[in-house]
């Protein structure tokens, strides 16, 4: 299926520890503030409200997708997963209508350095969007180990965090989850 | 000879027909990859995989590759002029050795247009099993399309006294983590889609999942349904090597092949598609191919001699009609062809998604409901812990309370990679393949 084989799972879409945001590390840079959108209305919201979980335009793997709603969802947020192959004004149009507190975008075919730029960039230049907190993890260049200039790129374009495939990303990402989720439930209080 | 009669001709003379994917941009190494593969020592038949663009019919980017040098996944059929796909495959059918185009595509028209005009007739996909799992082609759109595509090949085949073989797809839904009674329905449900629209010589997949008894279990209720439902056709089941994620190990990757080549003797199916030794790390050569289909045809031809000589085993009965896989599989049958009405097979394929009478576990697809989930049991036998809105209430065991975690879907995606590995391991039979060993083996075949 996937490669030369015809598609997306076949050919072992998931690596080892199954994350998208599939293993950062060392390579793992969160600013030291993360903003936290302000409450969009009065309607009863899920407690610690609601994660959007997406790849882009190029991308048509899902279980990395699969498994990081299931990990979201476990550390007491509610996922909407937007799937495969997100097209960009998809991808801001369900942001601005579902007003997440956190987008999660999560890309293994080795283009995600290229894809998360130009995303990052339409996001920030969205005046709805540009404080959403937004991270990026998983595979996200052809050579695994994402560079410190691609990664000091992703974090200057407006990415509040940045996963690389190493093995403690997931650790290092419900870390960060599991401050916001805190953050979060205080704000609602 | 048409596909399906080559293949059904080598089983009747007591083989198992092997196949790999394999598709080149280049038509010189297209036609060498086709001709390495036609004389490796094993009953093969050829395969043109096409490139991703291609699959999603983004043209104007195969043009651009083509013309300034930037390499292709495949082979780019629509582009390239008929004679030059013919050039490819001169000859080859009709000394024995058949080709299949392999393509990915949720529509395939121009596909069809093209592997038809190049003289070629055997594809496969369906509607359902090339939508769902990649991508956003709205399902309705696939089942047109593909309705489209068939047409043509039945038009073409009425034409030229040709008849074209089409293979479900199926069978292979998502790779790993479908239970095999909804894999054996779809196959079944696209074997029937294409029989309604004019196509005579079928194929039905399986792939290999997580337990050998439970895959044997599944194909004998794929046969069984497809003699019920298909009694005009010609037919022959093709096994999967595993398709989730793989043994890192080489001994781990041939020890799931052996099962795999093992499983198709024991349910007596007629073609198997390999897994390379480098499954888990890079695209194969032509060589690691020939290496497959070798090693997965030795493996069958030992297995077909243990079973007809004095010391086998009493042959179990084919399970047929009674086992748990084929009570569910024909519920979700009979409850999708229930719905067929003026948009035949088609529509009430787009109607039972629609119902979530099917419904794919962790498949994201917006047309998918996505109400169901499935999982391990401690025996390794893929089962249902939520039914959504399937039509297996009192058919299917379901497992109470415990919802997946994050956790238990890595153990699960992994499950078979480490269980091979770990015996490759303990055996200290070998090690990962290295990237030393890659050079050597690319070496070996420039």
């Amino acid at each position: 299926m996937s490669g030369a084989t015809g598609g997306a799972v076949g050919r072992g879409a998931v690596g080892r520890g199954a994350g998208g945001l599939a293993t950062g590390g060392a390579g793992t840079v969160a600013r030291p503030a993360l903003p936290l959108p302000a409450q969009r209305s009065a309607e009863p919201v899920p407690r610690r409200g609601t994660v959007v979980v997406s790849s882009m335009a190029s991308d048509a793997h899902t279980w990395n997708l699969v498994f990081l709603q299931l990990l979201i969802e476990e550390l007491g947020f509610e996922v909407v997963n937007l799937g495969a192959t997100v097209p960009d004004e998809m991808l801001l149009a369900e942001c601005r209508e579902r007003g997440p507190v956190l987008l999660v975008l999560s890309s293994v075919n080795g283009h995600g350095y290229h894809e998360g730029l130009r995303v990052i960039r339409r996001l920030r230049a969205d005046a709805g969007l540009a404080g959403l907190p937004v991270l990026i993890g998983g595979k996200l260049g052809i050579t695994g180990g994402e560079s410190a200039e691609h990664i000091a790129e992703l974090l200057d374009a407006g990415f509040d965090a940045v996963f690389d495939d190493r093995p403690e990303g997931i650790a290092a990402f419900t870390g960060l989850l599991g401050r916001l989720s805190e953050r979060q439930a205080h704000e609602l209080r | 000879m048409n596909f399906g009669d080559h293949v059904r001709a080598v089983h009747a003379g007591g083989a198992l027909v092997v196949q790999p994917r394999m598709g080149m941009a280049d038509p010189a190494l297209m036609r060498a990859g086709l001709e390495a593969v036609e004389r490796a020592d094993a009953d093969t038949v050829g395969t043109i995989t096409l490139d991703s663009y291609t699959r999603t019919g983004d043209l104007e980017s195969v043009r651009a590759a083509l013309r300034d040098g930037v390499g292709l996944n495949g082979y780019p059929i629509v582009n390239y002029p008929a004679a030059v796909t013919r050039g490819v495959v001169a000859g080859l059918a009709e000394r024995g050795f058949p080709v299949q185009v392999r393509h990915g595509s949720a529509r395939p028209l121009h596909i069809f247009g093209a592997l038809l005009d190049a003289g070629l007739h055997a594809t496969e996909g369906g509607p359902v099993s090339y939508c769902l799992p990649y991508g956003r082609t709205p399902l309705d759109e696939s089942v047109r399309n593909w309705e489209a595509s068939c047409e043509l090949a039945a038009e073409y085949a009425a034409e030229r006294g040709v008849r074209p073989h089409l293979e479900t797809f199926g069978g292979c839904m998502l790779g790993q983590l479908c239970p095999p009674s909804q894999l054996v329905a779809i196959s079944v449900l696209e074997a029937v889609f294409f029989h309604g629209l004019g196509i005579r010589s079928l194929s039905l997949s399986y792939a290999q999942q997580t337990d050998a008894e439970q895959d044997a279990e599944a194909i004998g209720a794929l046969r069984a349904l497809a003699g019920q439902l298909l009694p005009d056709a010609d037919w022959h089941v093709v096994v999967y090597a595993y398709m989730g994620v793989y043994p890192r190990t080489a001994a781990g990757a041939n020890a799931l092949l052996a099962a795999a080549a093992r499983l198709a003797v024991d349910t007596g199916s007629e073609r198997l598609i390999v897994k390379t030794s480098v499954e888990s790390s890079r695209i194969p050569t032509v060589q690691h191919n020939v290496d497959a289909l070798e090693y997965a045809s030795a493996v069958a031809r030992d297995r077909r001699r243990q079973s007809a000589g004095p010391d086998a085993p009493a042959a179990a009965p084919a399970p047929g009609t009674d086992s748990q896989v084929y009570r569910e599989a024909a519920a979700l049958v009979a409850a999708v062809l229930d719905g067929v009405g003026t948009g035949g097979v088609g529509g009430a394929l787009v109607g039972a998604f629609k119902r979530g009478l099917l419904d794919i576990p962790y498949c994201l697809h917006p047309d998918n409901a996505g109400r169901s989930r499935s999982y391990l049991d401690e025996a390794g036998r893929l089962c249902w812990s939520e039914l959504g809105g399937m039509p297996l209430q009192g058919i299917a065991p379901v497992r109470p309370g415990r919802r997946i975690t994050s956790g238990d879907l890595t153990k699960a995606l992994c499950h078979v990679q480490d269980r091979f590995d770990a015996v490759a391991l303990d055996r200290g039979a070998d090690r990962p393949v290295g990237a030393a060993e890659h050079e050597l083996l690319e070496g070996k075949t420039a």
